[in-house]
């Protein structure tokens, strides 16, 4: 049997991390009353013109920018028509002509056979980014056969970002996303939390032979999680390989991943191709972004997007991030991976780092052998967790100092985890664990062994 | 000349509009015809204008919560609704095909 090569893209939505919405000015909130944060505009009452919040556009320039892409200083709205009951305006207004953003890249890391000594880095391109509406959101009642519709969702602003199918397989799908939503964190410009809806994932898949044109794609939709992606992901492939092999052809369809089955069902719409009839937005100019350079000299400063002055204040990228923590405190980088995947965990140790003496070698394995597994078993994030960076300092000073030794230390972080608010001193105390540091008393200890052990002793000393 | 009956269907399709006899079809072609006639313009090296408010600013809205909280006013609208939802039929209705519906040409 002839080898098949996947080749994965993306197309991920990332909802603005904004108080009101792309083009009005109602709420951004999670979960609300339904309808509550809707204002005329996003209900699509005649009359009403769409107003475009600063901060979204910033948000899609602060992206644009740590993923490397060119800022187009002028782009373009337009329209997007579909009929559908959470789309009450019968469009979406997006950027199709001409995004916001083009031509960036985005590398991440992934362990090869799961082992984390085992680092490689890959680049996927990010072909754009564009902002664009949220929907609103419908909630189907089968039973009664009807659609209920929360137009709360309806405005928000997106940013789609679109990355090439530079992918061979879920796992690198998935760890370009999970750097992704790291990215999007660290800049603040989403919270890109999956569960929530802030960040949802649709993969293109496609199938071909080494040498060959690359095969028709599917896209699949409903991924819920970075952990779905991967097996979404996967499962197609296989899918249409097993399709192909067995003589049959792959349709360029949408399916939804079921992640109780963990399949991939098509959703192909009776309809046939969907004709979008894109159209310039008419209520709106065309965005224009400015840098240091061409900054106008008199306009109003609210007015104004400046590309430099946002450049200039990005935040540390989580790949300079990790790259700073294995340069400052001589971790290995896999060890900068964990850190920065575990949100909290990377503050935690370098807090920990600041209070006690112990070696960043030595404190690394606490933080990701003992902290992080307690953690894990008890489904804990590091910000609830009972064991505070101040305490584990205590515990490794003790440690560090020899008036503990390491089984009693480990002990020690067990009674610590019970979070009954003692301090390591105290259990200590409490359960004796400290070490003798008497030479004296050591030596009668030994010698006392020795005298009760005579014939052992005997048989030795004959060596 | 004429709209192809297929694009007239699409159309009705897309748009949800009802071309409904020959007087709107032939309506529809006349507003063809009539933008057609943009093509005797020599526009040669010239950039198309989309908009023409092009050489306005966009005016740019600061990020903060104005509008909203008027459930009841919106719902005032809804023909039917259920606590605060709107009620809409269960996913698109889709239009019956060519052959079983009256056509424009058929009631021409």
């Amino acid at each position: 049997l002839a080898s098949w090569v996947a080749v994965v893209g993306l197309e991920i939505h990332a909802q603005i991390s904004s108080n009101s919405k792309l083009f009005s000015g109602s709420q951004v909130q999670f979960a609300a009353p339904p309808n509550s944060l809707v204002s005329f505009f996003d209900a699509s009452l005649p009359g009403t013109l769409p107003v475009l919040n600063r901060r979204c556009v910033e948000a899609a320039v602060m992206t644009g920018l740590a993923l490397n892409c060119s800022i187009n200083k002028k782009s373009l709205f337009d329209r997007k028509h579909y009929f559908y009951a959470d789309l009450p305006a019968g469009y979406q207004i997006t950027q199709q002509r001409v995004p916001i953003a083009v031509n960036g890249s985005l590398s991440y890391s992934l362990c090869i056979d799961n082992k984390m000594s085992q680092m490689v880095t890959k680049t996927v391109r990010i072909k754009q980014i564009q902002l664009e509406q949220d929907s609103g959101k419908s909630l189907h009642d089968d039973t009664r056969s009807q659609t209920l519709v929360d137009l709360n969702r309806a405005g928000v602003g997106l940013m789609e970002v679109v990355m090439e199918p530079d992918m061979c397989c879920g796992e690198e799908a998935a760890a370009a996303v999970r750097e992704l939503q790291l990215i999007l964190q660290t800049l603040g410009s989403s919270q890109a939390i999956m569960a929530e809806g802030q960040l949802r994932v649709d993969a293109n898949v496609s199938v071909h032979h080494p040498g060959e044109p690359y095969g028709v794609r599917t896209e699949v939709k409903n991924i819920n999680s970075v952990r779905f992606l991967a097996k979404a992901v996967d499962y197609e492939i296989q899918r249409q390989i097993e399709e192909l092999e067995n003589g049959g052809t792959i349709l360029n369809e949408t399916r939804a991943f079921d992640s109780k089955l963990g399949c991939t069902i098509s959703m192909r719409d009776k309809e046939g191709k969907q004709d979008y009839r894109f159209m310039p937005e008419p209520n709106l100019p065309p965005l224009i972004l400015y840098d240091a350079k061409t900054l106008p000299a008199n306009m109003n400063h609210q007015q104004v997007v400046n590309i430099d002055w946002i450049r200039e204040r990005l935040p540390d990228l989580p790949s300079v991030k990790r790259a700073k923590l294995v340069e400052l405190y001589g971790i290995l980088p896999e060890h900068s991976f964990t850190l920065l995947n575990e949100d909290g965990l990377a503050e935690y140790f370098e807090n920990v780092i600041k209070h006690t003496q112990m070696k960043p070698k030595k404190v690394i394995g606490w933080i990701l052998k003992d902290l992080l597994s307690y953690l894990k078993e008890h489904a804990l994030s590091v910000k609830d967790s009972p064991v505070s960076s101040f305490l584990l300092a205590d515990l490794l000073n003790l440690l560090e100092r020899k008036e503990i030794s390491s089984s009693a230390a480990k002990q020690v972080f067990e009674e610590l985890w019970k979070g009954e608010g003692k301090t390591p001193l105290e259990i200590v105390k409490e359960k004796q664990l400290e070490l003798l540091q008497d030479q004296e008393e050591l030596e009668q200890i030994c010698q006392a062994v020795m005298d009760r052990q005579e014939d052992e002793v005997g048989a030795w000393m004959l060596w | 000349e004429q709209v192809p009956a297929a694009v007239l269907e699409h159309l009705e399709r897309l748009a949800l509009v009802d071309f409904r006899d020959a007087e709107g079809v032939r309506r529809l072609q006349e507003a063809v015809r009539f933008a057609e006639r943009l093509h005797e313009v020599d526009t040669e090296g010239v950039e198309p204008m989309d908009s023409v408010l092009e050489d306005r600013c966009l005016y740019l809205r600061e990020d903060d919560v104005t509008e909203g909280n008027c459930t009841k006013e919106l719902l005032k609208n809804a023909k039917e609704k259920i606590e605060e939802y709107f009620v809409a039929p269960p996913g698109n209705i889709p239009l019956p095909k060519l052959g079983e519906r009256e056509t424009f040409e058929q009631q021409s």
